[in-house]
């Protein structure tokens, strides 16, 4: 809507010659300037401006809806929409599954098993309705080549041993799954683009990202501090807007890195009245997320896995209406396995903190 | 004109005026007086956040004609509370509330119907537990109780860009003028577009500190709550990082109220950091499944989805 072209607005005459005249072709040309500047840009009286702002921003308003028609659409497109992840307790929490049309981030020390939950729910994406799938293709965009089919298969038939018992059953499944490599930041965003156009025409069910952080670290090393990444952030415009277009799942996976200090962590007013009693908390080194705060605001649902006390667990850490619960799990030959479906309530912001400690670091 | 006092007096009566109104309207059109301000501020209805204690340190709710700022890390419940409202601005005027409708701008797409609902169950069980006499009469006639009646009540954009944001800001006069039973506009977050793809880092302040402008003036024009939900960012003072919120020091001149959602040990706390006529404070919170309550008044804390 932003490049929506002032003459197809059907502005009145005089306005309509005024902006060609001066090169404002687009609602964002004219929209993005401050009233002054478009005057003098006009040269024309405030009058006049604001009529031409006010035509311009009627046409490129989106429509309004309310939300009970939002949802009788979500009814009627079934039910939300939700690919479930087969772990029951996890999918009890987020009410179903993973949602459709939303960004889901995985984030997690190496080795914890991001990619096997990736594996699982690219899988899972594939099968028929039947099995709890959504019966399409997958997009896979594996930026660390870590994608293993065989390991994927493997999880496939020791979960699904009926479906995969079936003759060239599990040639179709994995033929579903498109893996892209791309090989540097460009590369990935090149085929970011071509894929919105694709997607639908091809009946992609799910598209995962393993891991969106991968270039960041490589290629912009100061970039975690400053918020200079620039094609970072108009990727995570994109894959928002892949999401809610298509109405598809989008995961993507986020690595951590580590922070030394609490620096950061708290607003100018509580400092003065924390005084010490922090110093604890701050020996033990902590891990965040290696791609900012700005992008922990933009998913929609936030999965942190983390290891402490010799075992590994699911939080639900950012979700607009789940709990804040945590999921013991281990990772099998089946893939990743809840070792029970009840969870454990997490108060405060303990859910949000990602440790690695003493988790047994098998099978990755 | 010969005209003693007296007959002057009698003559502004004729007006149906009191004297001073007739002075002041004379002195300085589309003035009003301080005592006036103060009368009308007092019988003005606030919009409450579904927290008492909230509610104390806002000075009874979020008040109409102002434009409140709210801030927070990922995940502390800016959404919960910016639909929370949403809710309860319809609360209907025999209830205590305002029974107003919503305008809900969403430019991340957090905004999910599922739990709007559940929101405005909890706000109509509690409706129900307050006013059980109430309750009794409804069965006869007052239905409109409803969840979907709340949903119909809540006017929704989805912005995807920041053209799009301005577009729709300027687009609310019109918008307003035809719905006027709306009291209260939000904004959920007006930060992400603006951080995402503005270059410009001057032209995005005044293009900023123009759509405040008309914000304010839309909150007074027809007397409504604006809300702007806001992302944080970490700002480098005094030789470490602190969290701030973000689009800089010249756009956090541009809201009356500011308030900082933030996490204190294990609870969700409120701190209002800046307010023309309240002191500063804070106090704690809690999200539960109805929305947003008194931190430890709530038993069950989770929150299921059916």
């Amino acid at each position: 809507m932003a490049n929506k072209l002032v003459s197809d607005m059907c502005l009145p005459p005089h306005l309509a010659h005024l902006l060609a005249a001066r090169r404002l072709t687009t609602a964002k040309d004219v929209l993005s300037l401050p009233e002054v500047e478009l005057m003098s840009l006009l040269d024309a009286g405030l009058a006049t401006a604001r009529d031409a702002v006010r035509h311009v921003s009627e046409f490129a308003c989106p429509p309004c809806q309310t939300a009970l028609a939002l949802l009788e659409e979500r009814v009627r497109l079934g039910g939300g929409g939700r690919l479930a992840t087969t772990l029951c307790g996890l999918d009890e929490a987020l009410g179903g599954g993973i949602p459709l049309g939303k960004l889901t981030e995985v984030v997690g020390p190496s080795g914890i098993g991001k990619t096997q939950f990736c594996l699982k729910l690219a899988l899972l994406a594939t099968l028929p309705e039947c099995y709890g799938g959504l019966n399409g293709r997958v997009v896979y965009i594996d930026t660390e080549s870590k994608f293993s089919s065989r390991r994927m298969i493997e999880i496939g038939q020791k979960s699904f041993p009926q479906i995969f018992r079936q003759e060239g059953l599990a040639q179709k499944m994995a033929g579903r799954i498109l893996v892209m490599r791309p090989t540097s930041l460009s590369d990935f965003t090149k085929s970011l683009e071509q894929m919105k156009v694709t997607l639908l025409q091809n009946d992609v069910k799910l598209l995962i990202v393993d891991s969106v952080a991968a270039f960041m670290s490589s290629e912009n090393e100061r970039g975690t501090t400053g918020f200079t990444q620039h094609p970072l952030r108009w990727a995570l415009s994109f894959l928002k807007s892949i999401a809610e277009l298509t109405r598809i799942p989008v995961v993507v996976s986020n690595q951590v890195r580590s922070q030394s200090n609490d620096d950061g962590y708290h607003y100018s007013f509580e400092v003065k009245r924390m005084g010490d009693g922090v110093g604890a908390e701050r020996l033990e080194s902590h891990l965040v997320a290696a791609l900012g705060i700005q992008w922990a605001h933009a998913v929609t649902i936030r999965l942190v896995f983390e290891s402490h006390s010799g075992q590994r667990f699911i939080k639900v850490a950012k979700s607009p209406m789940s709990p804040a619960v945590a999921f013991p799990f281990i990772v099998e030959s089946s893939g990743i396995t809840l070792l029970n479906d009840d969870g454990i309530d997490v108060s405060g912001p303990e859910i949000t903190s990602i440790r690695c400690q003493g988790g047994s670091q098998k099978g990755a | 004109m010969n005209h003693t006092d007296e007959e002057a007096y009698a003559a502004l009566r004729g007006c149906d005026m009191a004297p001073n109104k007739t002075a002041q309207k004379l002195l300085l059109q589309g003035a009003q007086n301080a005592w006036d301000m103060l009368s009308e501020e007092q019988s003005q209805k606030h919009i409450t956040t579904g927290s008492g204690s909230l509610n104390d340190i806002l000075g009874g709710g979020i008040h109409c004609k102002e434009v409140t700022e709210i801030g927070g890390v990922p995940g502390v419940g800016k959404t919960q509370l910016g639909i929370q409202l949403a809710i309860n601005v319809q609360i209907p005027v025999d209830y205590g509330g305002l029974g107003g409708k919503a305008v809900y701008i969403d430019t991340e797409g957090s905004f999910m119907v599922e739990r709007v609902y559940q929101i405005a169950e909890g706000c109509i069980s509690d409706i129900m537990e307050y006013f059980p006499c109430h309750h009794d009469k409804a069965s006869s006639g007052q239905e409109n109780l409803q969840p979907e009646s709340f949903l119909a009540g809540i006017y929704y954009f989805r912005i995807c860009s920041y053209t799009e944001q301005i577009a729709v800001i300027n687009y609310l006069e019109k918008f307003l003028g035809e719905h006027k039973d709306v009291r209260i506009v939000i904004i959920d977050s007006v930060t992400f577009h603006f951080r995402q793809d503005f270059e410009d880092l001057a032209l995005r302040t005044r293009v900023l500190s123009g759509l405040s402008l008309k914000l304010m003036k839309l909150s007074k024009a027809y007397n409504l709550a604006v809300v702007l939900l806001n992302q944080v960012t970490t700002k480098f003072t005094e030789g470490s990082f602190q969290l701030t919120l973000a689009l800089g020091d010249s756009w956090s001149h541009s809201c009356t109220n500011r308030l900082i959602l933030y996490w204190k040990g294990n609870e969700r706390c409120a701190y209002l950091d800046k307010s023309p006529s309240l002191p500063v404070a804070s106090t704690p919170y809690a999200v539960t499944s109805k929305g947003v309550r008194d931190a430890g008044s709530s038993s069950c804390k989770r929150v299921r989805v059916m």
